[in-house]
């Protein structure tokens, strides 16, 4: 890997970097809104087959970094990015680098289920279709069954696949937009606040299924819950004003972290 | 540190910090006073202990159901969480501190008869012993010190080698006047109480390690009591 040499922002390495081969590394990023930066110099790890949590207070850049992964933020005009992504080793910045193929190995979900207005069934069929996942009409029907059984949405909806998507709960949907990521075989999938329009009855069962596909997927989810964050990630980076102030496991960051801005934020002391 | 957004968390956490306080307090207090009523065989003065335990029963009981409700309601992270486990776990040796002066008092009544009074020197010198490293764990609470909360830790072993001392004495006086095995058991007894204390005052230094630095101590503690493995002397 030809990553620049970069000071990561802790010491010692976390543990669970040291176990999972790395699937992401972040190298000197910075993104810039127009005049705003957004996002410092940002150096980070991220590691394959777990669940990476970005925490940080609003406008901390979390979620920027999140839309560099996908090169989401390419949408934005006034956005700028800068250093290197390597995804598996390769720059997600190159040239010969098909930006919709990435988007199919980096999949997102968003904070509100944004399911097309669309059958159950199209909605997780859609991405197989166009991506030329799917060689016939069972091995389509089968992708579906599959994805909305990993999504733990299955038994739910199986007698009314033909039913709008937008007719579900909203904690349904939001099953039904994992699932449909999950249906496009991504190797990343990109979470940012998944459960904030959730009651916690729906957010723990989003938990719950993070928890059983973590050993499949890199995972990297943003939330305003730091309980959550406990909860679900192993590994958990602290953002504040566009700085990586910290990242470790994610039991010692919520029991001893190192860093006296990460105390203060987990602990509700900030500003 | 700044204060919590919320305030009333920091009000709660203040409180349980001054409700160990109060129980270290009353623990010194029962201690010094269980020494003293068995010294001179004092045995209103050792009722007076025995009723004073209730007392620090009733405040661990307050501080648990507190840090319970706190835990509940505010979901504490990092240094607050390790300060309301911490907050446990020193009440919980507080009040084991409390019932083993209790204990002590309570010997006074098996030996108020006939007694040489050199017989209780020993006990009363581990005592004073094992106050002042309660009182120094105390201070070094309050303060948030571990460094001296490691000092103690480290010179528990004082208190570990004055008791292998007091027990073979206790022995020889024993078999010198088999008369003197009554009262000289007691005072074994409260003799060990008095390790016990010191115990339970470097478990009160580990967890002020814990609170402070966020990790405990993997250092093995100095150890010098011997008395489980000492052979009765043949003479």
């Amino acid at each position: 890997m030809d990553a620049t040499p970069q000071k990561l922002p802790s010491n010692p390495i976390p543990r669970i970097l040291a176990e999972k081969e790395t699937k992401i590394v972040a190298r000197d990023v910075n993104v810039y809104y127009g005049d705003k930066h957004a996002i410092k110099h940002l150096s980070i790890d991220i590691p394959d087959r777990a669940v990476s949590a970005f925490i940080g207070p609003s406008g901390c850049g979390k979620s920027t970094f999140l839309r560099c992964i996908n090169r989401m933020n390419d949408t934005i005009p006034s956005a700028r990015v800068t250093g290197q992504i390597l995804v598996d080793g390769k720059d997600i910045h190159d040239r010969d680098l098909d930006v919709v193929q990435l988007r199919a190995r980096v999949g997102m979900v968003f904070q509100k289920p944004n399911p097309f207005p669309k059958s159950i069934f199209e909605n997780i069929a859609y991405g197989p279709r166009i991506h030329g996942i799917a060689k016939s009409k069972a091995d389509l029907e089968e992708i579906v069954v599959n994805s909305l059984k990993k999504a733990g949405l299955f038994e739910e909806v199986k007698d009314r696949l033909s039913h709008s998507g937008t007719s579900l709960s909203g904690g349904q949907q939001q099953r039904l937009c994992i699932a449909r990521a999950i249906a496009v075989n991504p190797e990343i999938i990109l979470m940012d606040e998944p459960c904030s329009a959730l009651d916690p009855i729906a957010s723990a069962r989003i938990e719950e299924l993070i928890d059983e596909i973590r050993q499949n997927y890199c995972i990297i989810i943003v939330t305003h819950s730091m309980q959550q964050a406990a909860r679900v990630s192993q590994l958990t980076a602290f953002f504040h004003l566009g700085d990586l102030v910290e990242i470790g496991d994610t039991e010692d960051m919520f029991t001893a972290p190192k860093n006296k801005r990460t105390q203060d934020y987990i602990t509700g002391r900030f500003g | 540190m700044p204060d919590h957004t919320v305030t009333a968390y920091d009000d709660e956490l203040a409180s349980l910090k001054q409700m160990v306080a109060q129980m270290g307090g009353l623990a010194e207090e029962q201690l010094a006073r269980a020494i003293d009523a068995i010294a001179k065989r004092d045995v209103r003065l050792a009722d007076a202990v025995i009723a004073g335990d209730e007392r620090i029963d009733e405040l661990e009981r307050q501080i648990e159901e507190k840090a319970i409700v706190t835990i509940a309601k505010r979901q504490p992270m990092a240094q607050d969480l390790r300060q309301i486990i911490v907050t446990i776990r020193i009440a919980s040796d507080l009040e084991r501190i409390g019932d083993l002066a209790k204990n002590t008092a309570k010997r006074t009544h098996a030996i108020s008869g006939e007694m040489p009074r050199k017989l209780v020197t020993g006990l009363t010198r581990m005592g004073k012993l094992a106050q002042e490293q309660l009182k120094d764990v105390l201070d070094a609470y309050a303060q948030g010190n571990a460094e001296k909360a490691m000092q103690v830790w480290r010179s528990d072993e004082d208190i570990d080698a004055l008791y292998n001392s007091i027990f073979r004495e206790l022995l020889t006086y024993m078999m010198e006047d088999p008369r003197m095995i009554g009262p000289c058991a007691h005072l074994l007894f409260g003799t060990k109480n008095m390790e016990r204390i010191g115990d339970h005052t470097t478990n009160i230094a580990e967890n002020i390690y814990f609170l402070v630095h966020g990790k405990m101590i993997t250092e093995e503690r100095p150890k010098k009591d011997s008395t489980s493995t000492t052979n009765f002397p043949n003479k």
